[in-house]
């Protein structure tokens, strides 16, 4: 018992922080990223390379790998998805279209990928230590990515909360019409919010791929698992997020242990339908349009 | 404006005609071509039945297609060849009418997420059936159905989807489609019964992906969960659909007919990039030609329309 809620805490730890991302990408910048998986796998694969081609640390890797999420993800959404905010008239259109370009990106990395690396499984062997917490045993590389996603969460709700930047982006999320009335500038806040979720995917993707397997088509369950836990959570609430992350975590792990492990897909739909049945804004989304 | 109703009405009779005696004269590379064409044009037709209209963005397609061709591997030898196709037509409704009460009522989005794993969702619950349950993972179809019965029972499908269709759009169900994909506030204060319509175009257009998925078991011989719930067919068909232009009912085959020769052409000479081709195609519809080929032949005559006037009104 203990040992399946500590690896649903852990699994929930690690959904929140691969929502986290797509969460300030769909709430503030408003595109619904479909090939957001995509790009975690990339950067677990660029974590990949840069261990085993390099020799560097993933922890090192990641200064390398965050910057540059952070810069791919500017650059695409200047080229690729400003002329669709820019055709879109209003808020459904955008969300129609943006879902329609970044499936046909979701393709191209993956395909990208699939030409580089081939269909293959990869993993590699960093900190595979195991640590004796509360009795239990657990990977040291799973302590540190949890302890790392904890961090990265506290500093991002930090940032938003206390800083100049962060409330600019809470008021471009909350209201883009508004927002402009108090002289924020919302085209370049949302390519700043959708790179920073950029950034955060990239992060998720080097700190997964310490302890999980990967190959060039897993993104689309990463993508999923995020979606639900955003959506479940309220959209661009980081709150909602953890609180979703863990509940779907925890569920997980409490079923494949006492139930089956051939049903964690229906338990996560289960609890993503259950919760909008009930709450169509999600957890901690508040009732709008 | 009758005469030319009656010109098109013809001539699609006489195509009909050529298209079922097809068969009798090519050879099995074009009859396997034939099938895939005719595949492709009644699964767009009948994504762009639902997500035409109402602008929801099925991911699904898969599901059922998936939940049709294991219904045949399991009963396919046991029963009767139509009553197999009846029952998968059973449970492709019902799975459909269940989905769309419990998630259509959401907005269009958490429909988009909730059919993105739908396929995935079912194909991880047949497995845990036929591990737990049955004990067999992966069924043999050995049915007496040759290529060319499966090209007709597609070809009848594939004017079964046109005729309803056609007749969907002039009903009232069509008109309270068209009002809902403009504006599902205004469709509900105008009277309409907003989720009963949806569901029921839903499960119209589900009811097609499953029978596509029955009648095309029988290729395949050996049919196991990863087979038949391939992700890849629903996105194809998105393609296929929007590049078409899904508001028509004929502008989805326009879209599955060049692709499914593309993808035909791609799969056989470069495997390993199809992935990468894929996107790059989906990018090029999505920015070149948002309302698909229908689009454009709409724009053709918006153009074309006025000048006759004026050069009637000089004359």
């Amino acid at each position: 018992m203990t040992n399946a809620i500590f690896t649903g805490l852990m699994l929930g730890g690690m959904y929140a922080l691969i929502a986290m991302g797509l969460t300030l990408q769909y709430g503030v910048a408003r595109i619904m990223n479909l090939s957001y998986g995509e790009f975690l796998v990339a950067a677990a694969f660029a974590s990949y390379w840069l261990f085993t081609g390099w020799a560097l640390n993933p922890l090192l890797g990641l200064a390398l790998v965050i910057p540059a999420g952070f810069g791919v993800s500017l650059l695409l959404y200047r080229v690729l998805l400003t002329p669709l905010v820019r055709r879109a008239r209003t808020r459904g259109a955008l969300e129609v279209d943006s879902i329609l370009a970044t499936f046909g990106m979701m393709f191209i990395v993956q395909g990208i990928m699939l030409s580089m690396f081939g269909g293959a499984y990869f993993s590699y062997s960093f900190l595979a230590i195991p640590v004796s917490l509360f009795g239990e045993i657990l990977a040291l590389n799973r302590l540190i990515a949890f302890g790392l996603a904890v961090a990265v969460g506290l500093a991002l709700y930090l940032a938003l909360t206390r800083t100049r930047l962060g409330t600019s982006i809470r008021a471009v999320a909350v209201d883009p019409m508004a927002a402009q009335l108090v002289a924020i500038d919302v085209v370049r806040t949302s390519a700043f919010a959708f790179a920073l979720g950029g950034a955060l995917v990239a992060a998720a993707g080097v700190l997964i791929s310490m302890f999980l397997t990967f190959s060039a088509s897993s993104g689309v369950i990463f993508t999923m698992k995020a979606l639900i836990v955003v959506v479940m959570g309220g959209v661009g609430n980081l709150l909602g997020c953890l609180v979703a992350g863990l509940a779907l975590g925890l569920s997980e792990s409490l079923v494949a242990t006492f139930v089956d492990p051939g049903l964690t897909l229906a338990v996560n739909f289960a609890l993503f339908l259950g919760v909008l049945l009930v709450k169509p804004a999600g957890l901690f989304g508040r009732a709008q349009r | 404006m009758s005469a030319m109703r009656l010109a098109a009405a013809l001539a699609a009779c006489a195509g009909l005609a050529v298209l079922a005696l097809l068969p009798v004269y090519v050879d099995a590379y074009y009859l396997a071509l034939a099938i895939g064409l005719l595949q492709f044009t009644v699964l767009a037709t009948a994504w762009g039945l639902f997500s035409g209209p109402t602008r929801y963005v099925s991911l699904a397609t898969t599901a059922f297609f998936g939940v049709g061709a294991y219904t045949v591997a399991v009963l396919g030898e046991l029963l009767p060849w139509p009553l197999v196709l009846l029952i998968a037509t059973a449970i492709g409704a019902v799975m459909a009418v269940v989905v769309g009460l419990s998630t259509l009522r959401l907005s269009g989005l958490h429909f988009v997420i909730f059919t993105f794993g739908l396929a995935e969702l079912i194909r991880q619950l047949v497995i845990w059936f036929e591990v737990n349950k049955s004990r067999v993972l992966g069924r043999y179809v050995f049915v007496d159905i040759t290529q060319k019965d499966i090209y007709w029972q597609l070809l009848a499908l594939a004017v079964a989807v046109f005729v309803i269709g056609w007749l969907i759009e002039r009903s009232r169900l069509g008109f309270a489609l068209r009002i809902i994909g403009e504006d599902e506030t205004v469709a509900k204060h105008c009277g309409i019964n907003v989720t009963v319509a949806k569901v029921t175009l839903f499960t119209i257009s589900a009811v097609f992906m499953t029978l596509v998925g029955a009648i095309m078991a029988p290729r395949w011989t050996y049919i196991e969960p990863s087979i038949v719930f391939n992700a890849t067919i629903s996105f194809e068909v998105v393609i296929m659909a929007l590049l078409g232009g899904a508001h028509r009912l004929w502008g989805p085959a326009l879209g599955a007919i060049p692709l499914t020769l593309l993808f035909e052409f791609l799969a056989a000479r470069f495997p390993t990039a199809s992935t990468l081709i894929m996107g790059v195609i989906f990018l090029l519809i999505v920015y070149a030609l948002p309302a698909g080929v229908v689009g454009l032949w709409d724009n053709f005559r918006r153009q074309w329309r006025p000048r006759r006037v004026e050069q009637e009104a000089k004359a």
